[in-house]
């Protein structure tokens, strides 16, 4: 979680982690639109497969460009880095229980940024060092990308 | 013998033992100091040739095709395999890029950028960029649009985004594979002098598609003249990268086809714009009375506006 891990705790990988924060921000995302409308939030489903789909391809990525690192401590590092995007969608929801105007949306504004860089520069300090030195941005670039996504809709998220 | 085998793949040996074997064999060694001392030399002595190699690409190319045919030697089912595709360095990935957005007349940005290793980092990367640019700026330019009024309730609209990465996917693999096609059967045809593999065509049209990021970025000004210049601009660069690409390959043919072929590829390049526009962007600048409850679906607004 906090970049200054040694590689030695990246050997001891684990998916528990990310399973269980994976599962609670699928399920903490779920509550919105939960009417069938067509155009709604995102669906546990899709979150999930968003979320690991997501991780997948950037482990993939990585490793094509020639990184050194294995592919489960890759999906264990993605996967924890996803907790504080979910402390920051346990915030929000607390927020959003208080009101949903202006004020409320620049709080949620404010903090899932401060989360979605905590998170992207956490999982960058792990892989980047595995890099060749030439391609170290284009592998973070598909990181920030995942991020940025997962920010997006802990922001957009609207309670029914 | 001594040609046999030098026509074969092998692991470099040092450059000694392999010009004992064949003294007259072109040898390119690369992180030498001094051969790289040599060859700016060389350069300058000859800036007029260096330019009109440049043009055509033909000095460095053949050196690096000799170069890229040995490269792609493992066999498909393995890692390695694929790592092939991915060996581009960052500031090749932004030169790539740089050169789809500033397309010079008469530069051909496979020649000149992808010639040798064409890479799927590009187009895989700048497809998914511009799927999530697409879906979260068209939710973006919605919600600004019916801001205000009382009756419209915001959501996120996260169905388009799975819509979207269907419809750019399919576009920038499936377009490239039928292209290919028709130009591989057109080769059988006519002997053209240039011709592309597949994953050039691909490259191509990943880089092509970068222009639309931005494009789509800015679509959010609720502005419809805006839009339609925004469009019609991104259309004319991302465009001429591909006619520029595509016109060489295609122009030694009939005349009519030629046309045709080059035609086709900037109609499906222009469909793509406008039915992106048309899907994920209500039409702004409408005026509801209050009561009337606003669609969600962006096309009835659209036929209200005409």
């Amino acid at each position: 979680m906090y970049p200054k891990k040694s590689s030695t705790l990246l050997r001891d990988w684990d998916l528990w982690g990310p399973l269980v924060l994976c599962v609670s921000l699928a399920l903490m995302l779920q509550g919105g639109s939960a009417d069938s409308k067509e155009d709604g939030g995102p669906q546990f489903a899709e979150v999930f497969v968003i979320i690991w789909f997501g991780a997948v391809v950037i482990t993939l990525n990585s490793k094509l460009l020639g990184g050194t690192i294995s592919f489960f401590q890759s999906l264990c590092v993605l996967g924890y880095c996803v907790l504080p995007l979910t402390v920051a969608m346990l915030v929000c929801r607390l927020v959003l229980l208080a009101g949903s105007g202006t004020v409320s949306f620049i709080i949620r504004l404010i903090v899932v940024i401060a989360m979605f860089a905590w998170s992207t520069l956490a999982s960058t300090a792990f892989l980047a060092d595995s890099q060749p030195p030439h391609r170290k941005a284009l592998v973070v670039y598909p990181i920030f990308l995942f991020y940025f996504v997962i920010s997006w809709m802990i922001l957009t998220f609207t309670p029914q | 013998m001594a040609a046999v085998d030098d026509l074969k793949f092998r692991e470099f040996d040092d450059a000694a033992h392999l010009l004992a074997a064949n003294p007259d064999a072109t040898t390119i060694s690369i992180d030498e100091p001094a051969e790289a001392h040599k060859n700016q030399h060389s350069r300058r002595q000859e800036p007029g040739r260096e330019e009109d190699d440049e043009l055509l690409g033909t000095d460095d190319s053949d050196k690096t095709e000799l170069l890229a045919g040995q490269k792609k030697s493992a066999p498909f089912w393995t890692f390695e395999y694929y790592q092939t595709f991915f060996d581009v360095d960052t500031y090749q990935v932004l030169d790539r890029i740089k050169g789809s957005v500033f397309p010079v007349p008469g530069r051909n940005f496979v020649r000149l950028y992808v010639r040798s290793n064409p890479d799927l980092y590009g187009p895989f990367w700048i497809c998914a960029t511009l799927v999530f640019a697409i879906a979260v700026s068209g939710n973006l330019s919605n919600f600004f649009i019916h801001l205000g009024r009382p009756t419209y309730r915001y959501v996120p609209e996260f169905r388009k985004v799975s819509i979207a990465a269907t419809t750019i996917y399919a576009y920038a693999w499936l377009v490239p594979l039928a292209l290919w096609g028709f130009l591989m059967w057109r080769n059988s045809k006519v002997m053209n002098i240039v011709s592309y593999s597949f994953l050039e065509i691909v490259c191509v049209y990943g880089y092509s598609l970068f222009v639309y990021i931005p494009t789509a970025i800015l679509w959010i000004i609720p502005q419809k003249v805006v839009r339609w210049v925004l469009m019609i601009f991104s259309l004319c660069l991302s465009g001429s990268v591909l006619v520029m690409t595509f016109w060489p390959a295609v122009r030694d043919d009939n005349r009519r086809i030629a046309l045709a072929t080059v035609g086709t590829i900037v109609l499906l390049h222009a469909l793509l714009s406008v039915g992106c526009l048309a899907y994920f962007f209500d039409a702004p600048e409408v005026d509801f009375p209050a009561p009337i409850i606003p669609a969600h679906n962006g096309t009835t607004l659209i036929t209200k506006v005409k």
